[in-house]
């Protein structure tokens, strides 16, 4: 069982794992794989105009997304190439004090079992810097929402009661079975695991509030949100759109959870 | 560091009082005179790529030592974001003479693409700030970064315009959030009693 394994075989394995990854003079085996998205015209369940009731079309530019979230060994090959973002080294302010605390230390994961489970317990600021390691940055939530509307083969399934019906599905799977391994089936663009196996962290998390309109209330203790369009999402079926929201706009960047994960993303530049 | 492995001889050089700090400790700015490292949930432990009104580079820990009321707004906000330094020049002004003197204001913008250094030259103009304001910007991405440590939410709609919460922040003399309001357009007790409080400790 590999929770018994004395301190030393763990370490070793651990070190094993982040040596198959490219640390420690081993080239990487694989890079991260990364999928090109052709973007378009895209309409998100949040509105992106003024007004807060009608829907507003948006451009998702050409983008390149991670076809797998960020695995547990992943991160664990970063932290040892990243000796400041290691449990007890990261400052307070950038992790919350759950930080990767599932691992049996800040250089050993829970099992070994889980090296190709996403990592979670990873707050916004960490998810960020092991983005920033590969060339690469946090997709955002119009992108993330974007590439999770397609199914197996379709694009753009979110009008399917049956595919929103998948999904609710998975998301009722009791927690207690743990995080399955990373590599479900790949969706239309080839992106794999966007529903049924992590939340994932986004960019612009902190750009997600659903609130009101403040400005017209006249009592300057409402003033909190200025500006139309904080008021209400578009599309009410899209519940587990909707749950993905509710959870990452609840969130500060420090914050970690158990089933809190992150996958990266890269910008194309555009052709001249 | 090889040692960093080593649960035994961490414990050992832990039990002497050695400190493992992080390997970014070394290399941080340290204010004049500050021998004391920044405490783990200091916002001065990020190091964003400011400029300021004037298009100097400014350095967040620069600010180390004095109390900071913090916020971000944008510039062609014309609503909430005027409020905002509004109810700030109004605390600063109700605060004893020394106290006042001692108060530092940082104004962040969240519009990177339309708050260059001259628009927030002509803001700061616009707002009578003088020299304990300091307005600065930064790309995109450590202006993500700067609001998700104040807990400033912010999103850019297509039009242009921002949907944006609005709060200012206390800072103590290390950088760390000890009060936030949400009250605009009047002094809040919240904000002030803390203010006072952290003058008096470091008068």
């Amino acid at each position: 069982m590999a929770i018994r394994m004395g301190r030393a075989r763990l370490r070793a394995a651990a070190i094993g794992a982040a040596s198959v990854l490219g640390v420690a003079g081993v080239p990487a085996s694989a890079a991260p794989a990364y999928v090109a998205l052709p973007g378009g015209t895209f309409e998100s369940v949040l509105p992106q105009g003024n007004s807060p009731t009608a829907s507003t079309p948006v451009d998702v530019a050409r983008f390149a997304l991670r076809v797998e979230p960020v695995t547990a060994a992943e991160f664990l090959a970063f932290v040892v190439t990243h000796p400041e973002w290691r449990r007890g080294a990261a400052p307070e302010v950038f992790v919350d004090a759950r930080y990767l605390a599932d691992w049996r230390s800040p250089l050993q994961l829970a099992s070994l079992a889980g090296a190709d489970r996403p990592v979670t317990n990873v707050s916004w600021f960490a998810a960020r810097a092991f983005c920033e390691s590969e060339g690469a940055r946090l997709p955002t939530w119009l992108e993330w929402e974007y590439a999770a509307a397609a199914d197996e083969t379709r694009r753009d399934a979110r009008s399917d009661p049956q595919w929103r019906q998948r999904i609710l599905t998975w998301y009722e799977q009791p927690a207690s079975a743990g995080l399955p391994a990373v590599g479900g089936a790949p969706n239309a663009y080839g992106v794999r695991d966007l529903h049924g196996v992590v939340w994932e962290w986004v960019e612009d998390f902190n750009a997600l509030f659903i609130a009101g309109d403040s400005r017209t209330q006249g009592d300057p203790d409402l003033l909190k949100f200025c500006g139309a369009g904080a008021i209400s999402v578009l599309d009410r079926d899209s519940y587990a759109v909707l749950m993905r929201i509710a959870l990452l706009s609840s969130l500060v960047a420090a914050d970690t959870t158990a089933s809190l994960g992150f996958r990266c993303a890269r910008s194309i530049p555009e052709k001249p | 560091m090889k040692t960093i492995h080593d649960p035994s001889r961490r414990r050992a050089l832990a039990r002497l009082g050695i400190a493992l700090s992080a390997p970014w400790a070394s290399a941080l700015p340290r204010a004049a005179g500050a021998e004391i490292p920044l405490p783990g949930n200091s916002i001065y432990q990020l190091h964003p790529a400011l400029l300021d009104q004037d298009g100097r580079p400014f350095d967040l820990a620069s600010l180390r030592g004095n109390p900071v009321l913090a916020s971000m707004f944008y510039s062609s906000c014309e609503m909430v974001c005027p409020m905002i330094f509004e109810t700030i020049r109004q605390t600063v002004d109700a605060l004893p003479a020394a106290g006042r003197r001692r108060i530092r204001v940082l104004m962040a913008s969240f519009d990177p693409a339309r708050d260059s250094v001259e628009v927030l030259k002509r803001t700061a103009k616009a707002h009578g700030c003088d020299d304990r304001w300091t307005l600065v910007r930064a790309d995109e991405v450590d202006t993500r970064k700067l609001a998700a440590l104040l807990g400033v939410q912010y999103r850019r709609l297509a039009s242009g315009e921002f949907n944006h919460s609005t709060s200012i922040e206390l800072l103590d003399g290390e950088g760390r959030i000890v009060a936030r309001s949400g009250k605009l357009g009047a002094i809040d007790p919240q904000l002030m009693q803390p203010l006072k409080k952290e003058l008096e400790r470091r008068a």
